[in-house]
């Protein structure tokens, strides 16, 4: 237990170190505040739709979507990072030094989520600059982050697993698409009951819309699925766990 | 037009329509990813026409101008990455070394952007007509949208140039592909003006040119003829080229200079 945790926290400062210690780390976090801005301003007369009802407004409609981008992203991100580290191989020396190498998965996720948290919150204060009404109470709110902290762990592993397998920077789109396609597959401008076709049946099917249909239902004080959506996010970190760990088999076998 | 320079722009256009074409990874992304998001778009924002004064029947018409300017965008980093290639790998180095001329260079590099333009819009629209896209201005008003639309990738695609010149990379290039994003999605693209709900992000689209471009290639689309809507978007699209072609023009002779 001593060395998982040994190497946890020599992975996770690490990325921690490389991720702070250059003013980049702002450009992945601008994407979400970005699309915040154009979703919310560009679109708020949506909310106006007839059959549009969502107590907190469209800001908050859409800040929900922002906010599980953001971390969603944060995660393929740490993917980019880990197929960088095999690149330069660095990664490889960490494999033949770490004594537990279920710890090198662990300080990514650690790691993601310190940096994820960073993220989220620049998105949360750019909606309350923008007027975001929130209507749940604090338990609501712990709801929300707790949800979106299990979907960034869920998308880090899933990133993980891939740059693992593959072991070059040029899985980047790889990771970033199906995670992408994921996110604008959900309801992204309106409530589930108001698609139409083919993306009303993608959508229904997309484990996202259970979640991001939560996370609304949080902020709006209103919270509805709230099994059925942590059971997702779950299953989810369950799946990408065990392919995280392929991809660390695979990564070990190639030496 | 002399000789020596037709030769020289006909053999560098030639390469560069060549080049682009060669490389699948740079041309079907750029077809693929406008298509994908204006399904989800038009699936997605279907409830929006039922906004009072929403101008079109569909949604599907009414973003149908959304890959056609994101095709735009495409444009300027295709023509600002293959040139930054072109200065990283020494060939403008060597280029620079003959009697070429910096125009021929220019618009050698820019044929790259017509092709990739018109393969486009020639995508778009059959797949929109396909899936059920009604143009109003009629068969007359394909060949003015797709006028539009080069002219659009035409400018994007100096302002590509301009940053491959003054950067010389073509990683740089590329980050700077989320900008040209923003000033597409803080337009008019999503909803029209009218319905932007007049605060910052109504002034912030109507002070952005991409709002024009949007409204001129929309409305052969949703209206038919508008002529004021064509007026604007010809005359910013124009601008847009013009100021383009200055400021690569400029960014040329100082990096032929350097080099």
């Amino acid at each position: 237990m001593k060395a998982l945790f040994s190497v946890t926290f020599a992975v996770a400062g690490r990325q921690l170190r490389r991720f702070f210690g250059n003013i980049t780390f702002l450009a992945p976090a601008a994407f979400p505040v970005f699309f915040f801005a154009a979703f919310a301003g560009g679109l708020s007369r949506v909310g106006d739709v007839p059959g549009f009802e969502f107590a907190a407004g469209y800001t908050a409609f859409q800040f929900v979507w922002a906010l599980l981008q953001a971390v969603a992203m944060g995660g393929a991100f740490t993917g980019f990072a880990i197929a960088g580290d095999f690149e330069s191989g660095f990664a490889r020396r960490f494999l033949i030094a770490a004594p537990n190498r279920g710890g090198i998965i662990l300080g990514y996720v650690f790691a993601s989520l310190v940096r994820t948290t960073f993220t989220g919150s620049l998105v949360f204060i750019v909606a309350i600059i923008a007027g975001m009404e929130i209507l749940g109470s604090g338990v609501d709110l712990f709801g929300l982050v707790g949800l979106a902290l299990v979907v960034n762990v869920a998308a880090t592993l899933f990133g993980c697993g891939v740059a693992m397998l593959l072991r070059t920077q040029q899985a980047g789109p790889l990771i970033q698409t199906p995670i992408f396609m994921l996110l604008f597959l959900a309801p992204v401008y309106v409530p589930l009951e108001l698609l139409e076709g083919w993306l009303e049946m993608v959508a229904s099917l997309n484990p996202l819309t259970a979640i991001i249909t939560t996370g609304r239902s949080f902020i709006a004080g209103d919270p509805t699925g709230v099994p059925t959506a942590f059971l997702t996010a779950f299953s989810l970190v369950a799946v990408f766990l065990i392919w995280a760990y392929l991809g660390l088999r695979s990564a070990e076998r190639s030496g | 037009m002399d000789s020596s320079l037709f030769t020289q722009i006909s053999v560098l256009s030639r390469r560069s329509v060549v080049r682009t074409l060669r490389q699948p990874a740079m041309v079907i992304p750029s077809l693929i990813f406008p298509m994908m998001l204006l399904a989800v778009n038009a699936g997605g924002l279907t409830s929006a026409t039922e906004l009072p004064g929403f101008p079109a029947d569909t949604y599907l018409d009414f973003a149908f101008a959304f890959p056609l300017m994101q095709s735009a965008m495409f444009g300027a980093t295709l023509a600002g990455s293959e040139f930054a290639r072109d200065i990283e790998n020494g060939f403008l180095n060597r280029l620079a070394l003959t009697p070429m001329s910096p125009a021929a260079l220019l618009a050698g590099l820019l044929s790259g952007v017509i092709a990739l333009a018109l393969i486009q819009a020639a995508v778009f629209l059959t797949v929109g007509l396909v899936i059920g896209v009604d143009i109003k201005s009629g068969f007359l008003g394909v060949p003015v949208l797709v006028a539009l639309s080069v002219l659009t990738s035409l400018g994007f695609g100096c302002l590509g140039t301009i940053l491959a010149l003054r950067t010389g990379s073509g990683e740089a290039v590329q980050s700077f592909f989320p900008l040209f994003f923003v000033g597409i999605f803080f337009s008019s693209i999503s909803l029209p003006r009218e319905l932007l709900g007049g605060g910052w992000f109504e002034a912030v689209a109507t002070v952005n040119p991409v709002s024009y471009l949007v409204e001129g290639m929309r409305s052969l689309v949703i209206t038919g003829w508008d002529a004021q809507a064509l007026a604007l978007g010809f005359g910013f699209a124009v601008a847009l080229f013009a100021a383009g072609l200055f400021g690569a023009s400029i960014s040329m002779r100082t990096r032929m200079e350097r080099t």
